[in-house]
């Protein structure tokens, strides 16, 4: 493998690992406060239609990228609705989101655009622009500096923004008041109670973020990574984004280690149609197939053991 | 009404200053339960004061209330003279109440400093706080031998400790009063001297303490003043000193009570269960029986002593054949298998073992199901009850159910009610009834008493020694170490999966099974 293609695929990894990462510190937020989300897939879904179809309607990607948010926090809120305030089952409502996400889209994508279920494709300021990092053009010819500077040079605002909240989160969760107590929110509310503070008003917050984020994740899918929206494209993001949460054990820098590994198995399935390891070919759906693999393997618990917030998953219930 | 002890100190006191806490008519009803009614208590600023009852009486219902979890439907509080309203927490910790719940209200996976400061940050970044935390941490350990390091994680704390940690959290919190849930059910007695050391030390800084208990040895070791609750009413209030355990356990229950159990000296037997190298390793690889040896001979009671959490629940597991374990078992010099297809809970009955679970919810009855259903619980095979292999005869088992009934004095008499319908004290006389009237030759019975009110406690601890002077075995596992001390005749004190020491139970105390439970080796 030459440099040339190396770096090709490092390119394209940053990028496919983009949206996992959003939806995985998204997961990772509603988690930690006790909110299992598998609803991640539905609200990122969601999102990638109305932002591709307001960006093509207002031909502002902005635009597309607000109202993907948007759609995804209504949907978080409905989640938040049916298991804080009315202590239903998380696992139920969140696959009652992914539902109405995986029709709804089609039917009014239908509805609208009348092009089988999908939008129109994005162009011009529809689209997310790249953006060339300084001095990319001047560096792209030192050697390895250049070539690696170019790696991370190029990409849309949101695939930066997705990195720069690592370190964010991780200061949210570790080093601020709210953390705190979002982190005991998950672990045994109770205390948080007691310490007379709102359990449920702490949820609805990270259920919030958790929305934000997956917005996020949807918006960049068909604005930035592809140019509009077809049918069922998160293609199983949301859960490969549980996965690599659950491989990182729900730490935000770990987070981004594993969803860089799903990116990069993506980004070699991508480039590569077939590899050949000691003269057996590989077919390209072997290919493919692996980041699923992968997420199978570490949901089988083969990653050692990984504890999910003590209180996770259960409507908090006042008693003494 | 609540009447103040006639104490002229105090009188002073109350003369100079409000009291820290007035409670005047609360009322609370859940349904049609009457919880707490027209309650009235003055609490004197630095005094301790003990609230006593058995369980149901509503004492916990009344703190909850005082800590804003529940509404009162009427009356009114008054901290520090002032009309108060506290409609949640934050109401309660602002007017300076602190809480120490018997179920503690900590994070585990969170360092001690962390849980003390959450919910009182200074500001919306950590830092500060966390700093100036472990400044008040550092004086407070001081003033009040309340020494915990601020960077453990809870979980690695024992469980008093772990107390210390809640008592921290309500003085970070500024808290002039401090109520305590039976803060000594899960401490050893060495634990507990040293938290009334504690509560005596923040009385001298002026602090106003509320001590719940159902334990009347404490009442009378560390409070200034007592209330007695009842069916949800104050009945009494006495200056501790004007009472006794006595009057205070009759108040309770509203009839005289017998606090010592009567016995006369065991006449122990030939042997009937004799264990040697018990061995048990749990499914996360924790060792929670290190080869365990003893043995129980007919005619007395063997009290196994311990602190929550040290292997007794195992132990009464695998002799009950609910679990399996290595080493060797012997009942009346037959082996008895320890694991395997004849290790189970009808084997078990087969060879006359009969077992009360420590969690008589889970394992005891199956409280949806009637009375008498819950009466045929494994001994559904007994032939009295199967007239034909096709057909059980229900009305054999009622009336069998209604005759243990009587026997038992279960109240309500009545074999149809659900085993829910029943007091905490009703089921365990269900249970016991089941157990005992089969007349096994080994009763292997964990926590008899656990949830159950003085008047049962009474009851049934009578009927474990006749089942002992009949000349079974019983095996008593117990945390309450008034029990194993009055009911035993011999005792083996557990501390993690071993058997720290044995005693004869009129040749020892308290204070030496207290350091045994806590792992002394030489006490």
């Amino acid at each position: 493998m030459d440099m040339a293609t190396l770096a090709q695929v490092l390119d394209s990894t940053l990028r496919l690992a983009t949206p996992l990462l959003f939806a995985c510190l998204a997961g990772l937020i509603s988690e930690r406060a006790g909110i299992f989300d598998i609803g991640l897939e539905g609200k990122i879904l969601a999102a990638a239609f109305l932002a591709a179809a307001i960006a093509f309607v207002s031909g502002n990607v902005w635009l597309g990228v607000l109202a993907g948010i948007a759609i995804s926090v209504c949907m978080s809120l409905i989640h938040g609705v049916a298991s804080i305030t009315f202590r239903g089952n998380q696992l139920i409502s969140g696959v009652a989101i992914n539902f109405l996400a995986a029709g709804l889209t089609v039917v009014i994508a239908q509805n609208w655009f009348r092009q089988g279920g999908r939008t129109p494709s994005l162009t011009g300021d529809a689209r997310m622009a790249q953006i060339d990092l300084p001095f990319a053009e001047a560096l792209a010819d030192v050697p390895v500096i250049g070539p690696i500077y170019n790696i991370f040079s190029g990409h849309a605002l949101l695939v930066y923004l997705a990195f720069l909240c690592v370190p964010a989160t991780w200061f949210l969760l570790f080093r601020t008041r709210f953390g705190l107590r979002l982190r005991a929110v998950g672990e045994n509310p109770a205390a948080v109670d007691t310490a007379g503070v709102s359990v449920i008003g702490l949820r609805f917050g990270a259920v919030a973020i958790c929305g934000v984020l997956c917005g996020l994740a949807g918006a960049y899918l068909s604005t930035g990574l592809s140019a509009g929206f077809v049918k069922d494209m998160s293609a199983g993001r949301g859960y490969i984004a549980l996965a690599a949460m659950i491989f990182a054990k729900w730490r935000p820098w770990h987070a981004m280690g594993a969803v860089l590994l799903f990116g990069l198995l993506e980004a070699v399935a991508n480039r590569f149609q077939s590899i050949e390891i000691m003269g057996l070919a590989l077919p390209i759906q072997v290919m493919q197939a692996l980041p699923y693999i992968l997420t199978v393997v570490i949901l089988a618990g083969f990653v050692g053991r990984a504890i999910p917030p003590r209180a996770g998953g259960s409507p908090y219930v006042k008693e003494h | 009404m609540a009447t103040i002890p006639d104490q002229t100190a105090r009188q002073e006191a109350a003369a100079s200053a409000p009291p820290a806490i007035e409670l005047r008519g609360i009322s609370k009803a859940f349904g049609p339960v009457q919880a707490n009614k027209d309650i009235s208590i003055t609490v004197q600023r630095g005094t301790i004061h003990g609230i006593v009852g058995e369980n149901g009486a509503g004492k916990s219902t009344l703190m909850s209330i005082l800590y804003g979890f529940y509404k009162a439907d009427a009356g009114e509080v008054f901290i520090n003279g002032r009309k108060t309203e506290i409609p949640d927490s934050l109401a309660a910790i602002r007017a300076g109440i602190g809480m120490v719940f018997q179920h503690f209200k900590l994070v585990e996976n969170f360092t001690v400093l962390e849980n003390v400061i959450l919910g009182a940050e200074d500001s919306a970044l950590l830092g500060p706080s966390r700093r100036r935390a472990r400044g008040v941490l550092k004086q407070l350990a001081s003033d009040f031998e309340l020494e915990v390091d601020p960077d453990t994680l809870i979980e690695n704390l024992s469980v008093g400790h772990q107390q210390r940690v809640e008592i921290l959290k309500a003085l970070y919190r500024e808290a002039d009063i401090l109520i305590l849930d039976e803060p000594t059910g899960v401490l050893t007695p060495s634990e507990a001297d040293h938290l009334f050391r504690i509560l005596r030390g923040l009385k001298e800084q002026g602090k106003t303490i509320i001590l719940i208990t159902h334990k009347l040895r404490e009442i009378m070791d560390v409070t200034d003043d007592v209330s007695v609750m009842r069916r949800g009413e104050i009945v009494a209030t006495r200056a501790t000193a004007d009472t006794s355990p006595t009057e205070l356990a009759e108040l309770m229950v509203g009839r005289k009570v017998l606090l010592r159990v009567e016995k006369t000296e065991a006449q122990p037997g030939e042997e009937v269960l004799r264990v040697d190298g018990l061995r048990l390793v749990d499914g996360q690889g924790v060792e929670r029986l290190r080869k365990i040896g003893f043995s129980i001979r007919a005619g007395e009671i063997l009290g196994i002593a311990g602190v929550a959490g040290n292997g007794q629940s195992e132990l009464l597991e695998v002799l009950a054949g609910l679990r399996e374990a290595e080493g060797q078992a012997m009942l009346r010099g037959q082996p008895l298998p320890l694991s395997g297809q004849d290790c189970n809970g009808q084997a078990r009955r087969a060879r006359r073992i009969a077992h009360v679970p420590e969690d008589r919810h889970r394992r005891g009855l199956v409280l949806p199901f009637h009375a008498w259903e819950n009466t045929a619980l494994g001994y559904h095979h007994d032939p009295r009850y199967n007239p034909s292999p096709w057909r059980m005869d229900g009305a054999a088992i009622i009336a069998d159910t209604a005759a243990k009934m009587e026997r038992f004095d279960v109240r309500p008499p009545d074999p149809q009610l659900p085993a829910e319908g029943f007091s905490g004290g009703n089921q365990q006389k269900i249970v016991l009834a089941r157990e005992i009237e089969y007349g096994p030759d080994l009763l292997l019975v964990g926590q008899p008493t656990r949830g159950v009110d003085i008047g049962a406690i009474e009851f049934i601890h009578q009927r474990l020694i006749e089942l002992r002077d009949a000349g079974a075995a019983v095996l008593l596992v117990s945390v309450e170490l008034d029990e194993i001390l009055s009911l035993s005749d011999r005792i083996l004190v557990m501390f993690d999966g071993r058997i720290m020491g044995e005693r004869m139970a009129d040749a020892t105390d308290a204070r030496e099974l207290g350091l045994l439970m806590a792992g002394m080796e030489h006490a």
